[in-house]
Formats: C-alpha cells, structure tokens, sequence
C-alpha cells in the first residue's frame, strides 16, 4: 500500500506540475486540444490522489503498524468510526486530505462553471494545479508523507489522542480544511480573471457559489472548533484567542467583507480594486493561518508536531503574495470604478464602512495574533496580548458592525432621502429602543450587555420589517396565502432573504456571546451524599448531590465517574456524570495522561457544567468545577441559523435573473444603472 | 465636500480609531513573554520586573510536579537548560490542562509573577494540547 501511495503521489505531483505549465505557459487559446488537456490534467491529478487517499486509508483499516502514520495515530482497540478521522487527525495525513479534497474542488470548478465563463477555465485549472503540487511537494520533499514504514513493526499503535476521540473533533478539522481549501478556487477565479484580462463581472458570477461555500464551511468549522472546545477542554468558554482560532476567524472576517462588497460592484460597478485585493488577501490569510498553526513561531495550546513544514507555507505565502498582487499591479488600470460615490448616506456608503469595519477586525487579530513576533523583533523581548486586549479592541468594533448589520439592508442605494430613512428605519429603531427598555426593567445594568441586545433587537427588527414587507406585497399583489407568500418570497430571491437569514444567526451569536459574560463558576469538594449549592444568573438555585465514585474498565480506557444527582430549585432534573479516562492500547498500556470527561445540561436559558477534577488521597471525597453557562445553547442554534440561511442563497436555480432585477429597483424606488455583462 | 471626501473622512476616524484602541490595548495589556533565562537577566537589572505581571515559556523539569489535591496546590519546576526555578500554582487542579504532566519534558508556558523570592506564583499554566500529538516512541521509529 505505501509503494501505491508514493507512487500516486509522485503522479499527482507529476500531472499538477504539467496542468500548471500548460495553462500558463502554452498557447491553448489558438488550439483548443491544449485547452482540453488542461482540464484532463485537473482530472488525472484528482484521479491519482484519491488512489493515494484508498491507500492510506487501507493501511490504516488493516493495522499495518509498520507505517509509522498509522503506528503514531491509531490502536487496535480504536473504534472504527475515529479509524476514518485519524485519516487527518496528524500532519501528513491532513496534508494529504488537503491536497484530495483541494483536487476534486478543482474538478468540480472546472465541470460546473457555466459555459459563458468557460474561457477562465485553463486559468483557474492552472493556479488549483500549483496549490496541490504544493502540498503534494511538502509531503514527498517535507519528510511528510503519510506512507512512510519503519524498520520494526510495533505490535500496536500509539492510538488517537483523546481529546480528538470525540464526536465534534472528527468534523471539526475537515470542515475548517473545506472551508481553508475551498478559498483557493475563488482565488483562483480572480487571478484567472487579472490574467485573461476579462475584468466585468463574469468572475464574481462564476465564482460566487464558491466563495459561499467557503464561507459557510469556515462558519461551520469554527462553530464546531468552539463547541469542541467547550464540550473538552474543561474550562467553560468557546473562544480564548488562541493563535489557532485566530487563524481561521482572519479568514472568515475578509472573505465576509468580500460577500458583501462584491454586491456593490455587480450593482454599482465600484470596488472593483478592493474587491480583487479582499480575494487575494484572504487566500494569503488561509496559507497564513496554516503557517502559524504548523511551523509553531506563535506559541499556542496547540502544538501541531513542530517541523520545517511550516517555512514551506511561508515560502507559498510570500511567492503567492507577490506574484498576486503584481498581477494586480500591472492590471490597475483595468480596474477602474464605473461610479463614484454619491452620498455618504447610501447603501455603497453603508457596506464600505461594513468592509472597513471586518478588515479593521481580522488586522487587530492579525496584529494582536503577531505582536509576540513583532515585539521581539523591534525591542529583542517577546510581548503577548490575551482575551483582555483582543475584548477591548474587538468588541466595538463588533457592536459597529451589528448597527451595520442592521443599517446596510434597509437604506436607499446611492443616497438616502430623509424620507427613506424615516420609513424604513422607525420601526427596527423602536425594536432596539424596546429591547434596552425591557432588559433595563428587569434589571440588566451591563453597559456593554445592553448595546449588544439593543442592537440585536434593532437588527432583528430589520429583518422582520423586511419579511413582513415582502410578505405582504405578495398576499395584495398575487393574492397568495401566508404560507405561499413566505415560500414564494425566500425562494424568488433567495441572496437577499437567504442573506437576511444569515444575519438572524449573526445575531444569535451576538446575544450567546453576551450571555456568557455572565458566567458563574465555583469549586466544590464533597464527600458521598453530601451537596452544595450554586445560583444560576437568572436566578435558578442548582443542588448539586455527591453520589460516590465508580471505577470501570470500558472498550480503551479505564473510567473513573462521579456523578452528581442535580436538582433545581428542589426539583430533581437527573445525574450528571463527570469523568476522568486513562486510555489503554489493546495489551493494556497507558496511552497518553489521564483526560477529563466533562458533564453538561443543557436547555435553552443555561447550561450546567461539571468538571470532575479528581479525588485527593484516592477516596471518594472529590473535587469539581461547577459552572453556569447562560445561553451557550445559543451559539449551536445560532449555527444552524446561519447553514440554513446559507444553503439558501447558493441553492441552485430559482427564477429568471431579470424579473429579482425589475423587483430589487421597485423596492428600492430608484433605477439602478448595472454594471458589467448581465448576470 | 463631495461625498468621497466625506467618506474618506469617516474612514480615517475608524483607522484612527482602530489603531488607537490596538495601541492602547496593547499597552494596558500586553504582557512580557519571557525564557526562564531572560527573566533572571530582566530582574537583575531592572528590579521593576520582580511582581510584574508575566508569562514565561519553558520546559517542566522531569519528575518535579507535586500535586495537593487537599490544599488546591502544585508545585513544580521549569527550566530551558540554562536557569530553573520552582513554580507555585495555587487553585484548582482541575484548570490545569490533562496534557500538564512531567513524563517527557513537556513545554508549559506560565502565567503570573516572580517573586523577589526566586519563585514563580503562577495564576495560570498553559500546556501545550496535543491536536497533534507528539508520539513519545518518536526516537524509535526515526532510527528506521
């Protein structure tokens, strides 16, 4: 199996390379079989990495420990199901899966892009080629092939770390890689676009669902990331600004300013420059972000194995950044605005400053994420920033971009009358005013807790205005019933309410991060039968009642459990069983240290947290880290939102452009000149 | 004014803006991230950084955790081949993370000060999780 899979990979590397040189370098303008070739190429290279991905995954379904990437990730006694996730649960693995899966994107970009754009095609198979050599390159050249034996044969395997043996840990890391790897195809869409010269709007059309897509797997992927690391790591929170998190949220903030902006050019015929630049910079922010999570120069919780790997990605990140952005440069004067802005009060005026707003953000995390770097550099003594500093950059700028959020969907294109603003915005204003109201009332005194609810409402607010609007014009105008009317409304313009969707979930997370500023947490120490209390923010008393501890062997691990009978305001809701879990190989060994299991119950108001942190002198009397987590529960329902909202604007087909073109300037009340070809 | 001299004026508030709030962020809360050997030299000439706010990267000393269960206490000692000095945790074991462990010199970033006892309070300790764990048989199978 691992001569098949060096082979295939010195084949992928082979056709990559040879896809690459051809659509850059041959003449297949004139003479369309090279253009063909071209894409056989993108198929060929696919074709030989996913042989490579069967390889990997036989040797590790066989326990073939002599490969030392199944030797070093996986047991005998793992369950089958982690057997398919210790595929990327290590370094030459995740490189692999990378480069497979950024292979069949590219085949997927090449066999669904829509004939008018065909002509961007060998471009785009030339720049998806590159990248995947590259990762096929730092396997075979970077000591980081998966299919590397070793001279004895272990009689079993180092197993899978156990904080990765977890439901969310195996979707996790593939959903952040989609989203990583899917960047690379709207990028490639922009360079193809600067280097065929065909600069209208035909490659944001041709790209677009590519670049929601990404999107949504980076949100899933983050969302996961933070649902991973509540449910265990131990410590009750969802974001610590670790250097790892930080990476993908760059990402996610430029490729959000991206989807937006990129709204103004196919409308307006403006940002054309920005637009490119947002594209480029956010492909650099994925190497980037792959970088300090592999090469280790940024200290982190995470320390991925520490190799030279990660100067091969610095390496890609500088040529790309360069090659990139003097493309860009020789292109300049192509990319000239159609319009200029017309009012500081306009719909333009409200996304530039949502744009300036994201990208402010991703720098503060860029800079805040580099400073230990750049310190040590200037005065030669490592500074760090935390939580603290990222809060008080982060959370203003956050709260502006929720009143955006609210603002930009409502006013006028190109400039908002006094009585455009009245109408729209009365009603989503006395929703915000409403909400602070209410919360005042029942006694919220949080300063920074009452802007960020008052804005929900605001946003929210908007939404419903927006909804109902639209709901109602179709039960007058075609005499629909309600039912009818919402269906007929969502999937007849499916960006703009798919969209607004989106925003609802936005909101969802906005008001689950402010809940959890109000956590509560306590140390506890309780013999058999004793209990002890703790008070929830929204006023619940929880019991909390030691039941003994039990030791059990079960499948790869020795557990020790302590459960814990909760009852709330007097009310019996249950046990909660906390654990701590030595994991064994199948001969009984003691793999890794032992792993705290945590408990959680969950509803929608708060969750109980419990810790088990382990009994002193081997009694029973135990100790535990008990916290109260109001409205965690918000952040997974806030996710779903935003998959729903998503799924929505990318769902394929839906009505004839021309007729969401009439409706969009009748609501508007303006006529909007469009820019470029028609959509 | 035209409009994109106004816009350009509110860009140049939220710059502004964005750059002042990095600034200050950064000096209320950076904090020095110092080798075991830095710390020393620091504290030797400038006595400011005994009791100053920090964070310090090392490795754990083999065989040098002592755990208190009972007195919500660890002691232990970090070093990176030049200066070692004990460090004193007190709170919850439970906040320290599993992958905190003196088998195999294992790297542990600390949080807290140094005190002009030589000793290290720390308010938090930091082990490096292993998302992608380091096999401790490594030596092993680099010999094939």
């Amino acid at each position: 199996m691992t001569v098949l899979g060096t082979f295939a990979l010195w084949a992928a590397l082979l056709f990559g390379c040879w896809t690459a040189a051809i659509a850059f370098f041959a003449d297949w303008r004139s003479r369309p079989v090279l253009a063909a070739a071209v894409t056989r190429g993108v198929y060929a290279t696919c074709a030989a990495l996913l042989v490579a991905t069967a390889a990997l995954w036989r040797g590790i379904f066989a326990h073939d420990f002599n490969i030392e990437y199944v030797w070093a990730y996986t047991s005998r006694n793992l369950p089958s199901y982690y057997l398919v996730s210790a595929f990327w649960a290590g370094q030459q693995g995740s490189m692999l899966f990378w480069a497979v899966i950024l292979s069949i994107f590219a085949v997927l970009a090449q066999t669904l892009t829509s004939a008018r754009q065909k002509h961007l095609l060998p471009y785009v198979a030339g720049v998806t080629s590159i990248v995947v050599s590259f990762f096929v390159s730092v396997m075979l050249f970077g000591h980081a092939s998966p299919f590397l034996r070793m001279a004895v044969t272990p009689p079993d395997g180092q197993g899978l770390n156990p904080q990765l043996q977890n439901p969310g840990m195996m979707m996790h890391p593939p959903l952040l890689y989609l989203g990583y790897i899917s960047i690379t195809i709207p990028f490639a869409f922009a360079i193809a676009a600067l280097m065929s010269r065909s600069l209208d709007t035909g490659w944001i059309v041709a790209m677009r669902k590519w670049a929601l897509a990404s999107w949504l797997f980076l949100s899933i992927g983050i969302t996961l990331g933070m649902w991973w690391a509540y449910v265990e790591l131990g410590w009750g929170g969802v974001w610590a600004w670790d250097a790892v998190e930080n990476a993908p949220l760059m990402a996610w903030l430029t490729l959000t300013a991206f989807l937006h902006s990129v709204m103004i050019q196919e409308k307006r015929g403006m940002l054309k420059r920005w637009n490119v630049s947002l594209m480029i910079g956010t492909f650099l922010l994925s190497i980037f972000g792959t970088f300090i999570t592999r090469s280790g120069v940024i200290a982190s919780v995470h320390s991925f194995t520490q190799s030279d790997i990660g100067y091969f990605f610095l390496a890609l990140l500088l040529v790309a950044g360069v090659l990139s952005f003097t493309l860009l440069y020789t292109r300049w004067p192509m990319l000239v605005a159609e319009v200029q802005l017309e009012s500081l009060l306009s719909r333009e005026s409200a996304f530039l400053f949502n744009n300036l707003a994201l990208v402010g953000l991703a720098f503060a995390v860029l800079w805040g994420t580099l400073f230990p770097i750049i310190s040590e550099a200037v005065s030669g003594t490592k500074i760090t920033v935390a939580k603290p500093f990222f809060d008080q950059v982060n959370d203003p700028l956050g709260l502006f971009l929720l009143l955006l959020t609210g603002i930009g969907p409502l006013i006028a294109w190109r400039k908002a009358s006094a009585a455009n603003l009245q109408r729209q915005f009365i009603v989503p204003t006395t929703c915000g005013v409403v909400t602070v109201a209410l919360l005042v009332a029942f006694g919220l005194r949080d300063m920074y807790s009452l802007v960020a609810l008052g804005l929900s409402g605001f946003v929210l607010g908007t939404v419903a205005q927006e909804f109902y609007r639209g709901i109602r014009a179709r039960i007058t105008l075609h005499s629909e019933n309600f039912g009818a009317a919402i269906i007929n409304l969502v999937s007849r313009n499916r960006r703009r309410y798919g969209g607004y969707i989106v925003h609802v979930g936005i909101v969802i997370y906005f008001v689950a991060f402010t809940g959890l500023a109000f956590q509560v947490k306590k140390q506890i120490e309780l013999s058999p039968g004793e209990s002890e209390t703790i008070r929830s923010p929204f006023g619940h008393t929880y019991q909390l009642k030691q039941m003994g501890v039990s030791q059990y062997t079960r499948l790869n691990r020795h557990v020790t459990a302590a459960p814990l009978e909760i009852s709330r305001n007097g009310v019996v809701l249950g046990r909660l069983t906390s654990e701590r879990r030595q994991y064994l190989d199948s001969f009984g060994n003691k793999l890794f240290e032992t792993a705290t299991e945590v408990d959680i119950r969950s509803d929608l108001r708060e969750d109980l947290y419990v810790v088990y942190a382990g009994s002193p002198d081997g009694t029973e009397r135990s100790q535990f880290t008990v916290m109260v987590n109001p409205l965690v529960s918000w952040f997974w329902i806030g996710c779903g939102v935003l998959i729903v909202g998503g799924l929505i604007t990318m769902w394929p087909g839906g009505p004839q452009v021309r007729t969401q073109r009439r409706r969009a300037v009748a609501q508007s009340g303006y006529s909007v000149p469009l820019a470029g070809v028609a959509e | 004014m035209k409009p994109s001299t106004k816009f350009a004026a509110g860009a140049l508030v939220i710059v502004a803006a964005v750059s002042l709030m990095i600034y200050q962020g950064i000096q209320s809360t950076g904090k020095y991230f110092l080798t075991p050997s830095q710390l020393i030299a620091q504290t030797e000439q400038d006595p400011h950084f005994y009791n100053m706010g920090l964070k310090v990267s090392a490795k754990v000393v083999k065989g040098s955790i002592r755990r208190d269960l009972a007195n919500h206490r660890v002691d232990f000692s970090i070093s990176d081949g030049v200066k070692t000095f004990p460090v004193i945790y007190l709170g919850p074991s439970s906040s320290i993370p599993d992958t905190f462990t003196d088998a195999n010199d294992i790297d542990v970033v600390v949080e807290g000060k140094f005190g002009r006892d030589q000793t290290f309070h720390a308010t938090d300790v930091i082990a490096k999780c292993g998302s992608r764990y380091e096999p401790v048989m490594k030596q092993q199978s680099k010999s094939a």
